[in-house]
């Protein structure tokens, strides 16, 4: 487990607990927090679990995938840290990431 | 027993779970209570055919909400139950267990039940169909016992993702489609073409123009399929991937209109005829602009979802009518098809990208506007053509044809028409 902090969409902080191996998406689901929706499940086909990195390990807030950026570019709010939460596995270094809900589109 | 809630939503899938959460979103302080017939929590449908019966996920992964939500935002769960019987005159729905629970507004989410075979040996065991988690754990059993001869009966989506994931799984695959190409019924020839050629390539035995004659089986099993020209295909197990029905009969019967095949009528605020009776999901039957304004259903978790929001929201006292886009996406191999409106009565099909390097897209036209587009593995033209198929454009299938013009660079042209794609 490591430690994840996620900002809802009013800018209220929620320490979470992280599934390593799971996907950041599937940790805020779990957690109860309900702003994602998440639609596709996480085959990255939707944009609807779309975050901003704040702070974490270096490279996590560059999409990893073409897929990735191209979908990014269907929101409006996109910018720098934007990522699809579905596509960010969760990994030791990951320790301390902190991310904000990106507004629904 | 008897209960009482303000708010009865009947079905725990996509449609019905998203109308609760909704709801709460939006406010709703009342009682709200979810009646579903199947004995899971809310859970992600599309994986029953990719990574659930493949394996890489397990069914906790699955759920939409973990099981503390529900009681946390005080969402009551009546599970493993149905709703059968629907009196509107004094507003109570009858459970199979016999249960009365009065309602202040009832939400119908039943999605559908898989079509079956009609022919001789439509029951034997190993014949599966692929639309709940029991479904698909039952397939799951008999994989692990080792069936490996699948014969799988109907070329639409679910069947097509089965077969890429048993294939995977070493399984030899036979898919069998009454009509002349797979996925007959929601693209154009051209993604029929690729597809059937894809799985093909993979090492299914995908037959079109397949007529069954019946199943036959060995001590209750099903044991292979005969077709009507006499030919025999053994298997170890079969796969029914013919479509649902709508599951609204207790609708029906309580006298809402529609019918038990087209689904419940229900009006642009997911309305049906009954007083304080929606309509959400695979089972509502509603006009969608998309589709020229032709009635229709749509099973997508996109359309299950937006009808949910339309619900939730009107329902909080903020009037709503559903209008929002279809999109779909489908997974097989490792290809990622991502689909924006609805290609049904295109009168054109105009070819993007070659479909032998695996990543093209087909854009459908009706009276020279955009309607729809199918992309595969090409998420970019998902994305950016979303705005022709929302505005209606009037683009030439020449431009469309070239890749090395991005679809949005389409939009700044004169090429817009103001008026909705609705009216053609
Ligand atoms: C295998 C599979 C793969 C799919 N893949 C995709 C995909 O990739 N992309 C996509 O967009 N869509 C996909 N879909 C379609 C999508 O899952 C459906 O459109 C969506 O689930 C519809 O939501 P719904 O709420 O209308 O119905 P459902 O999600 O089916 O929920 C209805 C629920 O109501 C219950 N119910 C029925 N009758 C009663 C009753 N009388 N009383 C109480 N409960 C009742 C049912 O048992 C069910 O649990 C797929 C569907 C399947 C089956
Ligand atoms: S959940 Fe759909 S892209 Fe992440």
């Amino acid at each position: 487990m490591i430690d994840i902090t996620v900002k809802t969409r009013n800018g209220t902080p929620h320490q979470l607990p992280g599934r390593m191996g799971r996907t950041l998406m599937e940790a805020i689901r779990e957690s109860g927090i309900d702003e994602l929706l998440a639609l596709c499940g996480g085959c990255c086909s939707c944009a609807t679990c779309h975050v901003f990195v704040e702070a974490g390990a270096e490279g996590l807030e560059v999409p990893t995938s073409k897929d990735e950026d191209d979908l990014l570019d269907s929101s409006e709010f996109r910018r720098p840290g934007s990522r699809l939460s579905c596509q960010l596995t969760l990994a030791a270094d990951m320790e301390g990431l902190v991310v904000q809900i990106a507004p629904e589109d | 027993m008897a209960g009482t809630a303000d708010i009865v939503i009947v079905g725990g899938g996509h449609g019905g779970a998203q109308a609760a959460i909704a709801l709460r979103q939006h406010g709703f302080t009342g009682s709200i209570l979810i009646v579903g017939r199947e004995p899971d929590l809310p859970y992600e449908r599309p994986p029953l055919s990719k990574g659930y019966l493949s394996g890489e996920k397990t069914f906790e992964r699955l759920l939409l909400r973990p099981a503390a939500f529900w009681a946390e935002r005080g969402i009551g769960l009546v599970l493993g139950r149905a709703g059968t019987h629907v009196d509107p005159a004094v507003k109570r729905l009858i459970l199979s267990d016999g249960r009365v629970i009065s309602y202040g507004t009832l939400i119908w989410a039943t999605g559908g039940d898989p079509r079956r075979l009609t022919c001789d040996g439509a029951d034997l065991a190993g014949v599966h169909a692929v639309r709940t988690r029991a479904d698909v754990d039952r397939l799951v059993h008999e994989l692990r016992g080792g069936a490996r001869r699948a014969v799988i009966i109907g070329g639409g989506y679910i069947g097509l993702e089965a077969a890429a994931v048993l294939t995977k799984l070493d399984c030899s695959v036979v898919v069998l489609e009454a009509a002349s190409r797979v996925l007959a019924r929601v693209a154009g020839e051209v993604l029929s073409n690729f597809y059937e050629a894809e799985h093909r390539a993979h090492g299914v035995d995908l037959r079109t123009q397949a007529s069954i004659s019946h199943l036959f089986g060995t001590d209750g099993h099903v044991s292979g399929v005969c077709m009507e020209d006499g030919t025999v295909i053994p298997a170890d197990l079969v796969i029914v991937g013919i479509g649902i029905e709508p599951s609204v009969a207790p609708l029906i019967a309580a006298g809402a209109e529609g019918t038990a095949h087209a689904g419940v009528r229900v009006n642009a605020q997911c309305m049906t005829s009954l007083p304080d009776i929606y309509a959400i999901g695979d089972c509502a039957a509603h006009e969608n602009a998309f589709a020229g304004g032709e009635v229709m259903r749509l099973e997508s978790v996109q359309n299950a979802n937006d009808m949910a929001a339309t619900v939730a929201q009107s329902l909080c006292g903020d009037a709503r009518v559903y209008e929002a886009t279809p999109w779909f996406w489908s997974n097989q191999y490792d290809l990622k098809l991502q689909t924006v409106g609805l290609s049904r009565g295109h009168d054109q099909a105009v070819l993007r990208g070659d479909p032998a390097d695996r990543s093209f897209s087909v854009i459908y036209l009706r009276g020279g506007r955009v309607i729809a587009i199918d992309a595969v593995n090409r998420v970019k033209d998902y994305v950016q053509g979303r705005k022709l198929v929302e505005l209606g454009a009037h683009v030439s299938p020449l431009r469309l044809t070239d890749v090395t013009a991005p679809l949005r660079d389409l939009l700044d042209d004169d090429v817009l028409v103001s008026a909705p794609p609705l009216d053609t």
